[in-house]
């Protein structure tokens, strides 16, 4: 059988989820083909014929998928749909918004945020904010499948796949996109992340969120994560969210500094490698799962760390 | 315009789950249940259109067992004007979810649904979008600002790299984010009036809609325990940890 992985782009480039997305592909095992629907798109479209294990890139290039909304790309995506037995797309906000649209016009159940691959059929992904694993078979024809990118290894360059242009559908005209505010920063970004540092409310206010976890993270050249409280809070924007429904992530090294540990901050981060909380209070969750916790005042312990790692 | 509102009956969101011995499932018996949060939510949101004039109905909807009244209770002491319950004690899964819920809005040809962005079970994050996608519908998924004017709606989307905009003609569905609002406590008056409202209960078959699931759960275990840490008194101990010990840095 054929899968079909769904590129996520900015027509300039691929986004780093497709290169995990591609890897579940291979541990599902068969043929490839990587979807690229896009705008001058065509640098992307170069950049997944790379991508080990895929055979072949198909291109819609049309004006009306600038945007990537949800019903545009549904509607391509069924039209070329014939001969997949698997549609697949990282469990990004991006692939989160438009798997479910594909699976219910093919009349098909959706595996959501797959973090194992046991066979063809047959996936692990977790529930309830990561606090149970569940193993679930698919009776359907075809799966769609949205993958978990920190349970994968990101495939690796180096291929040669051949890059065929498709037809693209008709405008569904259903959507106006009116504009993106993306947050512009020089860090990685948080799931590609070696190193994170994040925050919680404990830091107190917005100002001191950056005073103290900026030169932090230059040091490390770290992304900066927050907890769900502290982007209530307004210390940082919506995108540094690590959570149960924010961003998932799996860093070599995370730092947790002012962060209690509620569950669904956990199911964000505990998959890291190693975890370092600082939190005065002795009896936070966050202790619980950190391979090294310091209890006292994030006041005056990040910054002496900062100052020896100078 | 009428607002129908998908709301589900969930572990409450500050229980830990925990796995059954024999590998079956979550132990649900005896834990405390409650309104999925990102459905109290979309609850609020739609009795917010309500009270400023734009909606002039709001229909709460729960699928499941006949406790779900009970969220459709919550949902109606929030503000919804009345609920349906599609009574069934088969499991639901989110594509056949979808289809009951389409099957309600061909009945009750609601202008908006307002729905969770994702259940706190399943984590499945599909109902709203397969629902949308049934119905032919525009979708705006993870709103955290809603504003619907001359039949149409603005969305403020909470997306990977920041925030995205988008207009979309009604009906639409639109599904909540965490920031769209911060759901009012109910007061016991409200909850009292609450009982009194119409909740009128049907069932799949009176839908015509098959639920059978299409996935099936082979087994469900716990995630891989992390070791308890260790405590370091200071910056430099932590330093030499992380460098001699875990060698991360």
């Amino acid at each position: 059988m054929t899968i079909l992985v769904i590129a996520e782009h900015d027509n300039a480039s691929l986004r780093a989820a497709t290169l995990n997305t591609v890897a579940a592909a291979r541990k599902i095992g068969g043929e490839i083909h990587v979807l690229v629907a896009g705008a001058d798109c065509a640098a992307a479209a170069r950049q997944a014929a790379a991508l080990q294990g895929v055979s072949l890139v198909k291109v819609a290039d049309a004006a009306h998928y600038e945007a990537q909304t949800a019903e545009n790309l549904a509607a391509l995506v069924i039209a070329n749909a014939a001969g997949y037995g698997h549609i697949l797309a990282p469990a990004t906000t991006f692939g989160k918004n438009l798997a479910p649209r594909i699976a219910a016009l093919l009349d098909v159940a959706q595996i959501s945020e797959i973090t194992a691959v046991e066979s063809v059929d047959t996936f692990v992904r977790p529930i309830y904010a990561g606090n149970a694993l569940a193993t679930v078979k698919s009776v359907d024809a075809v799966k769609v499948v949205t993958v978990r990118t920190t349970a994968f290894d990101a495939v690796a360059g180096g291929g040669a796949a051949a890059i065929e242009q498709i037809a693209a559908a008709a405008d569904t005209a259903q959507t106006r996109f009116l504009g993106r505010e993306l947050t512009r920063s020089a860090r990685p970004e948080l799931g590609a992340a070696k190193v994170i540092v994040s925050g919680g409310r404990g830091l107190g206010n917005g100002e001191n969120y950056h005073r103290l976890l900026e030169p932090l993270a230059d040091r490390f050249g770290a992304a900066l994560g927050a907890t769900r409280a502290a982007v209530d809070s307004g210390f940082v924007p919506n995108d540094y969210q690590i959570g149960q429904t924010g961003k998932i992530v799996a860093p070599q090294l995370y730092i947790a500094v002012g962060i209690s540990g509620a569950i669904q901050h956990l199911a964000g981060m505990k998959d890291s490698k190693v975890i370092v909380a600082i939190n005065k209070d002795a009896d936070a969750p966050i202790f619980q799962v950190a391979d090294y916790g310091l209890v006292g005042d994030l006041f005056e312990i990040v910054p002496q760390w900062t100052a020896m790692m100078a | 315009m009428k607002i129908l509102v998908p709301v589900k009956r969930v572990i409450d969101y500050n229980i830990k789950a925990r796995v059954k011995a024999d590998g079956s499932g979550v132990d649900l018996a005896n834990v405390k249940m409650s309104i999925n949060p990102f459905d109290e939510i979309a609850i609020e949101e739609a009795v917010r259109l309500k009270e400023a004039g734009i909606a002039t109905e709001v229909l709460a909807v729960s699928c499941g067992i006949a406790a779900c009244q009970e969220t459709l209770r919550s949902a109606m002491a929030i503000g919804a004007d009345r609920g349906i319950l599609v009574e069934t004690d088969a499991e639901l899964q989110p594509l056949a979810v979808a289809k009951l819920l389409k099957a309600l809005c061909d009945r009750e040809q609601p202008q908006l649904v307002l729905c969770g962005k994702q259940a706190i079970d399943d984590d499945a994050n599909q109902t709203g979008q397969m629902l949308a996608a049934l119905a032919g519908w525009p979708q705006a998924t993870f709103a955290s600002k809603v504003v619907i004017a001359d039949g149409e709606a603005t969305v403020t989307r909470e997306i990977d790299g920041g925030l995205e905009t988008l207009r979309i003609g009604l009906p639409a569905v639109i599904s909540a984010d965490l920031r769209l609002n911060e759901p009012r406590y109910a007061t016991l008056p409200n909850i009292m009036k609450a009982k009194k409202k119409p909740l009128d209960t049907v069932k799949p078959a009176d839908l015509g809609v098959d639920v059978t699931p299409r996935l099936s759960t082979l087994k469900v275990s716990e995630p891989p325990k992390r070791g308890a840490g260790v405590k370091v008194a200071d910056a430099a101990e932590l330093m030499n940890k992380l460098r001699n010990e875990a060698k991360v840095i």
